[in-house]
């Protein structure tokens, strides 16, 4: 089957271009580029056509917690939200950690799931720092990096063997750098706004601590790690310094903290608790900076389904986390109509570097590559409303939000996945 | 006359005027508290029930005592040794008791923000009687009324609070309400015990006591919770009552007719000297306790009055 996209805005992060022209998918691939009208003809109205979103920070709450959300609601939400491939995280109950839960997942995920779903697996047993996982069976069973979420490994040993081993295997170790002796029982970042509302605080130096610790780690080794969720200034010259003693790391910031600061709480609102917590404005400006110039190569939602129970308590007993697979698009839009980075940068951060780095297929339009695309209106303004979204859980912190852009279509390996025959 | 609040949430919400107006109005309730009589029918029919999730019994006393002498009917509930052990929720047991119609929620609890989460969801007036690290407002008002009456005035005064700001909402509520009545805050302790940024709240921040109380027209001293002695905030006892304990040496750098506060229990021996603590001519700790409940009936009294407007205004008992 042959469909031709024409009069579209392409978003090529490959090329770095962002010009109307058409695009050809048949069976499942492009297959051309400005190459003339063949099949079936969607006229996109000069909205933008672009690779479709990789997400590697998906929670889904299967095993243990799919009351959360299941691998059936979160792919509608992926394809609403024009994800074409969800990398999702061991951080579930129980850990990711043996190659039979991760057969499970796989099971799972394709029998329900509409998009691409590759499964990350945890480093260590039970996510507890003492053991590793086995880590040549599950990439045998399909891993694509190992990660004990916001677990951080405390003994360096462990941590450093675990990191050797994966060395030995090509595997990438993902970290969510962070002291956590610092970090224990805080809700917020340290500072006036913290101090204010008398809610315990970390200071944003602990996000350096962790980071130097796991670079040094890296140094030894020589593994390859990609760091996410970064959120403060402090550790971009730790990581800037690393790139350039060509050490194999790469970055990541999730959408929240490239989109809300901590006065975003404001009354104390749970929805605004995340993980590592809200930083200050002056840190999320730099985190977008890291992203225009590329230290940051990649953004993800660290989409964390919690339901109301979970949220509806006191700030300090309430469970961490935003939903953000379908509001990772407009979100990110923000950056690129405040003119801090534009649609080709931001298509990198989000499609082609995540695929690279983890060796999947995806993030390029050109000749041969997956038919994965997303359609959508970059300036379509719309009011966010929480009970409108796909996933179980409702957590998101715009709701009631004015945004802009919206997913007019989405296809996953040539199937439209999301979205009418209006575009 | 200006109170417009629902709740009495904090200090952080109110308008300089309407401090004046709880103050006026307590400043009355001293003057009947010192009477005979006693007695106010201003809450009559109206139920009050405080809820503390965290131990106490002087502020828990004064709150039962302001309510039973505005001739309300008052509830005590233990809740530390309720069904919040049983797992329930704070937003259910809150449900549950809004169900029962009560008027006046007097509600303590451990966590910061605990309060107004609380007061979403029930249709009657919330009074926070301490949250967390955030705000303690009776303390506050009680601080500022015996401020007042000693001072005869509640602006241009240079107050120092002294000791651990960063676990005190004491210190909180205090610090937001004599900056609106535009005095001279500062702020004394060691920097372990200062909350992050503290300096960007319009106060001086010291380290050093005979500094920072000098020439200070109140001393307003914070209890240290004992759990925070054990070398993980400061080294020992000792050494904190040696640097920040208040004594005669240290408080004749403030002005001689500088008063000394503090909002009970006391460490005698640890942050205040005995002496200094029981001198009638300085020491004004056991009229904060008078004002506490002075101000705890004019603060109900208060947000009774606009509860009633309310419910007048929408008939059918619809008052959300």
């Amino acid at each position: 089957m042959t469909t031709t996209f024409t009069n579209a805005r392409l978003i090529d992060p490959e090329m770095d271009t962002d010009a109307l022209g058409s695009l050809t998918i048949e069976d499942g691939v492009i297959s051309g580029v400005n190459a003339g009208e063949d099949g079936t003809v969607i006229d996109c109205g000069g909205k933008c056509l672009a690779p479709g979103i990789v997400d590697i920070g998906v929670k889904i709450g299967e095993p243990g917690e799919r009351h959360k959300e299941s691998f059936r609601s979160a792919g509608l939400a992926a394809a609403a939200g024009g994800v074409t491939t969800m990398v999702i995280r061991p951080d579930t109950t129980p850990a990711v950690d043996t190659p039979e839960t991760l057969a499970f997942v796989a099971r799972r995920a394709s029998q329900v799931a509409p998009v691409n779903v590759h499964s990350m697996a945890a480093l260590t047993k039970g996510r507890a720092g003492r053991e590793m996982v086995e880590m040549g069976f599950m990439l045998d069973a399909g891993a694509v990096a190992f990660t004990d979420c916001d677990h951080v490994v405390t003994d360096n040993k462990v941590y450093s063997r675990a990191m050797t081993y994966a060395r030995s295997l090509g595997a990438l170790i993902i970290g969510h750098p962070q002291d956590p002796n610092m970090s224990k029982g805080a809700a917020v970042t340290s500072g006036k706004f913290a101090s204010l509302r008398g809610l315990p605080a970390v200071s944003p130096m602990a996000e350096r601590m962790g980071l130097e610790r796991d670079l040094a780690l890296v140094e030894m080794t020589g593994v390859a790690y990609h760091v996410d969720n970064l959120s403060t200034a402090h550790a971009l010259p730790a990581l800037e310094r690393a790139k350039a003693a060509g050490l194999d790391v790469t970055a990541g910031v999730n959408i929240h903290h490239l989109t809300l600061n901590e006065l975003d709480v404001g009354d104390y609102r749970t929805f605004f608790k995340v993980k590592p917590p809200l930083r200050s404005e002056d840190d999320r400006l730099a985190m977008a900076d890291a992203v225009a110039t590329g230290l940051i190569d990649i953004i993800s939602s660290m989409h964390t389904p919690q339901d109301e129970e979970s949220k509806r308590l006191p700030f300090e007993e309430a469970a961490s986390g935003a939903v953000a697979l379908e509001t990772l698009l407009p979100a990110a839009m923000r950056l690129v109509h405040a003119g801090l980075i534009d649609l080709p940068t931001l298509w990198r951060a989000v499609s082609l570097n995540p695929a690279r780095r983890f060796g999947l297929p995806g993030g390029e339009l050109t000749q041969g590559a997956p038919a994965d695309l997303v359609l959508f209106d970059p300036d379509a303004p719309f009011v966010l409303d929480r009970f409108k979204l796909n996933s179980k859980s409702k957590n998101t912190p715009f709701d009631g939000t004015r945004m802009e852009g919206r997913v007019l279509g989405t296809w996953v390996g040539g199937e439209r996945v999301f979205g009418g025959d209006d575009a | 006359m200006t109170f417009r609040q629902r709740h009495l949430l904090g200090i952080e919400q109110l308008h300089p005027e309407e401090i004046k107006t709880v103050l006026d109005l307590a400043d009355s309730y001293v003057d009947l508290n010192r009477s005979a009589q006693k007695r106010s029918d201003a809450l009559a029919g109206l139920t009050q029930i405080n809820m503390f999730f965290e131990n106490s019994t002087r502020t828990q006393a004064s709150f039962e005592i302001a309510g039973k002498r505005l001739g309300a009917d008052v509830m005590n509930m233990a809740m530390q040794a309720s069904s919040i052990k049983k797992g329930e929720t704070l937003i259910d047991t809150a449900l549950t008791l809004n169900a029962m119609h009560p008027d006046l929620l007097v509600v303590r609890h451990p966590h910061s923000g605990a309060v107004n989460l609380l007061a979403e969801k029930v249709n009657c007036a919330v009074l926070n009687a301490g949250d967390g690290k955030h705000e303690h407002p009776t303390q506050a008002l009680l601080d500022a009324l015996t401020i007042r009456r000693e001072k005869g005035r509640l602006h241009r005064l240079t107050v120092a609070i002294c000791g651990d700001i960063a676990h005190s909402r004491v210190a909180r509520s205090n610090l937001i309400l004599l900056g609106k009545m535009e005095n001279r805050v500062r702020l004394i302790g060691p920097p372990t015990l200062m909350p992050s940024q503290i300096d960007q709240f319009g106060v001086e921040v010291y380290d050093d006591m005979e500094e920072g109380l000098k020439d200070a027209d109140v001393v307003m001293m914070l209890r240290l919770q004992r759990e925070r002695m054990d070398g993980g905030f400061i080294p020992s006892e000792r050494e904190y009552y040696h640097r920040f304990g208040l004594d005669a040496e240290k408080l004749a750098h403030a002005k001689p007719d500088a008063i000394v506060m503090h909002p009970g229990p006391m460490n005698r021996g640890v942050e205040i000297d005995g002496t200094i603590a029981d001198d009638i001519n300085r020491s004004v700790i056991q009229e904060q306790v008078e004002m506490g409940v002075a101000v705890r009936m004019a603060a109900m009294d208060l947000l009774a009055r606009n509860l009633r407007a309310d419910r007048a205004a929408k008939p059918e008992g619809v008052y959300v």
